[in-house]
């Protein structure tokens, strides 16, 4: 008998049982990050009972932080800058704003999770009004970020703040034509127009603004009127400028720091930035920004990184993607301070969290894609 | 008579059937389980959520659903059934190896192929800009980002399913048909349309419903071309609308379009007989082609190929490129860490499949009747339902269960358990067994169809043990099927999207979540590593299918 087919096969099996078993080491850590102990012990059978309880570190181990984060664009230098100078180590899970917090709800008291980082206001109020984050008394975070971009009682705090606004080719618009988001309603923008698609939590927080500017009617109104224009829905930020530089459309709304990154890049890109609402109420603004969870395992270790990165990390964080900072003593990147000086729109960040589903119902109502 | 014994994998003279069985009930009945519950959140309908829905975007998603069905069967059944009547009727140049390069798109997803398409061919793209700039032509491309756009790209990459069933119909057919249809006066098209056609049939229809079945599992594609089906409204009113009671039956609505389809299939290969007898030497007899339309043959391959497979591979090479130039070892650390979570999730996924079908094929052939193997037969039928379908039928009633164990756990004796089977691979495992249970059971189940029941019999006359009998003939019998079975699994779980998003535990992106989400933010470079690593993988199996013929 050929045996060679059997050796083969023996080979073959071997090779699936060690890949199995790297699975399922991989399967018990999976589950049971908050285990600081995990890599010095991964034997350890019972998951570790709630942080209370946990034996205290050893001192020469400063521990972990698990990130549940949606921010995945050069946020990285200025984490690996933190574990340089503690020795923390931190962890992150990437995903959707809204996808991640609804794994904080269904994880509750077991979530491995320390800390919650949203590019959207409107999710980290969700997040607080779920009771997924701690309330913090930090003097230092209360003193470097102001008062408009918190939440009142410490549950969250606003990092850096990004604008939502115009963007237009100079070629084939000039500045007086522009104004208001509300303007590109006018049927003058027909098919000239490029926007983010309605399933992004961008354009549902720039809604809930309109919303609570006018009121749900008006607003509806006007997201009628954009999408009467007829708008080349593109699902990048980065995108919807490439079209206008390529001349797909002439107008944009996208946030401003992609084309503070795309200039770092080319100096030479053509598109140019217009602050909006500028006589009224001003420029849409979002934070990104972070709120400690309320069941975390390594709450401490959350906090100090919290308030360092509302401090001493805060330009590294805010200028690696072109952000404003939101820390008022921090300077920001000197390519988005040459976009000039603006208005920004006073509203509450708390609104676009409240507001977030009307707004989805808004926007589907008014046949917006 | 000893030949009717049904043989299995155990041997029926030994062990306690009826315990089997009862196991045997409760694994049919895991894999039956999401799509029943799917079903079952259809009963209490919300129905503010569906009024809403209704009055806004609904229609437009049933609409495009159905819209995308007709035009990737269409496509898929035109490219594919030509292609393989051009490789099985006529010689030309180089038909041998494009025999093969064609089924090759199969390895590349759709979603993958998808944003690489919309990359190359959107406005601001370098198809259109070279028009555009160089040439100074000022033409009107029709809009990609559109459901034509989301149609092309899902041809190309399913037509190879209809390809390939549609070669083994062609292949299966008698010549002596043909020489009949030649003598009786008919042309080479006519015979095409009246004799091969129609006798490829069965096969041709199943090609087309597993091209459609995937279409209408897709929602990453059709998003990245703003074309939403059903299948994106499930993510739409899970993420928008935060209601993943209404996500769930939204998930009804799509495994009923899949309903429709399996329906739709077994009436087009209609209450016919399709019996051939085919003797030695009758292959459909091939014409061999010259000059001009040798050219056009190789022509027609090649571009279909090209569309479909080179130019993505191309772009996606030049793009590994420009990353590799200025990879961190940051970056490289996260693709070794997304590597091999896909590679243990692949290989966890493929053996729990495998083991599980070669259970419940064994099982099976205990039974005195038909009963057994029907029940067998239904617990393959998550490879007919969309994957988000599969993975809110999983999330419901495990996140129930975790959140009652944790209950449980804690008044009784004040512990914390933590998320069991939400927060663990157990439910994403769970869900690749079965949506991919048809794979792995086809092939163990059809190996051992093929055991000899002589040489079993043999054994056991001189004087074989159970023990030996299974593993010094029937396990090496039937380990090319397993194989098989297994590397298919692996190819398709490393390849699958909708349920991992579902229901990955925490900080686990494995390749293909790395490469949707980069995609989605149009950070094409970063997707390109991690994206090839896919499209390489899904190579192999093609491979080891054409090598067997």
């Amino acid at each position: 008998m050929n045996k060679k087919p059997l050796y083969i096969a023996l080979v073959a099996v071997l090779v699936i049982a060690a890949f199995f078993i790297g699975g399922m080491v991989d399967f018990t850590a999976a589950p049971q990050q908050q285990q600081a102990a995990e890599q010095e012990a991964p034997a350890q059978p019972t998951p570790a009972p709630a942080a209370p309880v946990q034996p205290p570190q050893q001192p020469d181990r400063p521990g972990i932080i698990n990130i549940y984060t949606s921010r995945h664009y050069g946020v990285e230098p200025v984490f690996d800058k933190f574990t340089e100078e503690t020795g923390i180590e931190i962890r992150f899970t990437t995903g959707s704003d809204a996808l991640l917090r609804e794994r904080l709800r269904a994880e509750g008291a077991n979530t491995p999770a320390d800390m919650y980082i949203a590019v959207d206001a409107g999710n980290l109020w969700l997040a607080a009004q779920d009771g997924l984050l701690a309330a913090l008394d930090s003097d230092i975070l209360m003193n470097n970020i102001p008062e408009n971009l918190r939440d009142p009682e410490g549950r969250w705090f606003g990092l850096t703040k990004r604008v939502r606004t115009l963007m237009y080719h100079p070629d084939r618009v000039s500045p007086e034509e522009l104004s208001t988001y509300e303007d590109l309603a006018d049927p003058r923008w027909k098919g000239r127009i490029a926007m983010r698609p309605s399933t992004h939590s961008y354009t549902q927080s720039l809604v809930s603004s309109l919303i609570a500017a006018h009121g749900v009617e008006r607003a509806e109104e006007i997201v009628r009127g954009w999408a009467q224009n007829e708008p080349v829905y593109i699902d990048s930020d980065t995108r919807l400028l490439e079209a206008l530089a390529a001349g797909e459309a002439d107008v944009a709304i996208t946030n401003h720091y992609y084309l503070g990154r795309i200039l770092q890049d080319n100096p030479d890109f053509p598109i140019q930035i217009f602050w909006a609402n500028q006589a009224d109420r001003g420029a849409h603004v979002n934070v990104s920004g972070a709120g400690v969870t309320a069941h975390g395992p390594n709450r401490e270790n959350a906090i100090k990184l919290l308030e360092w990165l509302s401090g001493d990390g805060q330009e590294m964080f805010a200028s690696t993607n072109h952000e404003f900072p939101a820390n008022p003593n921090v300077a920001a990147h000197p390519i988005i301070v040459g976009f000039g000086e603006y208005i920004a729109d006073p509203l509450d960040k708390s609104e676009y969290g409240r507001l977030q589903a009307e707004a989805v119902k808004l926007l589907n109502r008014a046949g917006y894609q | 008579m000893f030949q009717k014994l049904p043989l299995s994998f155990f041997n029926k003279d030994k062990g306690p059937y009826g315990l089997l069985s009862v196991f045997m009930f409760i694994a049919v009945g895991l894999t039956l389980l999401p799509a029943i519950i799917a079903a079952s959140s259809l009963l209490s309908p919300s129905f503010e959520v569906w009024a809403h829905l209704w009055d806004t975007i609904l229609p437009r998603m049933i609409l495009n659903t159905l819209l995308l069905l007709t035009g990737v069967s269409i496509g898929t059944f035109m490219i594919g059934t030509v292609l393989a009547w051009l490789v099985t009727a006529y010689e030309f140049p180089g038909k041998k190896t494009f025999k093969w390069l064609l089924v090759l798109p199969m390895a590349v997803p759709a979603y993958i192929m998808g944003f690489i398409y919309m990359a190359m061919f959107d406005f601001a793209g370098p198809f259109q800009t070279f028009f555009r700039n160089v040439l100074g032509m000022q033409i009107a491309f029709p809009q990609i980002r559109s459901g034509f756009g989301a149609i092309v790209v899902m041809t190309l990459v399913l037509y190879p399913y209809v390809y390939l069933l549609a070669k083994a119909g062609f292949e299966e057919q008698s010549g002596s048909a043909f020489e009949a249809a030649k003598v009786l006066g008919a042309g080479r098209l006519r015979t095409f349309l009246k004799v091969a056609l129609p006798l490829a049939r069965p096969s041709i229809a199943a090609g087309v419903a597993l091209a459609a079945m995937e279409s209408l599992a897709d929602f990453a594609t059709v998003r990245y071309f703003n074309f939403p089906t059903v299948a994106d409204g499930i993510l739409r009113v899970w993420h928008g609308l935060m209601d993943l009671g209404a996500a769930s039956e939204m998930a009804g609505l799509l495994a009923f379009f899949s309903l429709l389809l399996l329906l739709s299939e077994q009436k087009l290969r209609s209450r016919r007989a399709y019996h051939q007898t085919k003797g030695k030497n009758q292959d459909v007899p091939a014409t061999f082609l010259t000059g001009r339309k040798a050219f056009a043959a190789v022509f027609l391959c090649a571009s279909v190929f090209f569309a479909a497979f080179g130019l993505p591979l191309i772009q996606l090479i030049y793009w590994a490129v420009l990353e590799i130039s200025q990879i961190t070892p940051h970056a490289l650390s996260v693709y070794g860490q997304l590597a091999s979570r896909s590679l243990t999730l692949s290989v966890t996924a493929a053996f729990f499949t495998v083991f599980t079908a070669l259970f419940i094929a064994s099982v099976s052939r205990l039974g005195k009747g038909k009963f057994l193997r029907y029940l067998a037969r239904a617990s393959t039928v998550g490879y007919s339902i969309p994957g988000a379908v599969i993975g809110v039928g999983i999330l419901i009633p495990l996140s129930a269960l975790d959140r009652y164990i944790n209950v449980l756990a804690g008044s009784l004796w004040g512990i914390d358990l933590g998320l069991i089977f939400t927060g663990s691979l157990i439910g994403l495992v769970y869900a690749y067994v079965v949506r991919f249970m048809a794979i792995a059971y086809g092939s163990v189940d059809s190996s051992m169809d093929k055991i000899p029941p002589n040489t079993v019999l043999a054994a056991r006359v001189l004087g074989a043990n159970a023990w030996r009998i299974i593993f010094h003939i029937k396990l090496p019998l039937i380990l090319p099927g397993i194989i098989a079975g297994a590397v298919l699994v692996f190819v398709d779980v490393m390849k699958e999207l909708p349920i991992t998003v579902i229901l990955r535990p925490m900080s686990y992106d494995t390749l293909s979540i790395w490469v949707w989400q980069m995609a989605a933010e149009s950070l094409w470079t970063d997707t390109a590593l991690p994206a090839l690593a896919i499209v390489l993988v899904g190579i192999v199996p093609v491979w080891m299918l054409m090598r067997k013929r």
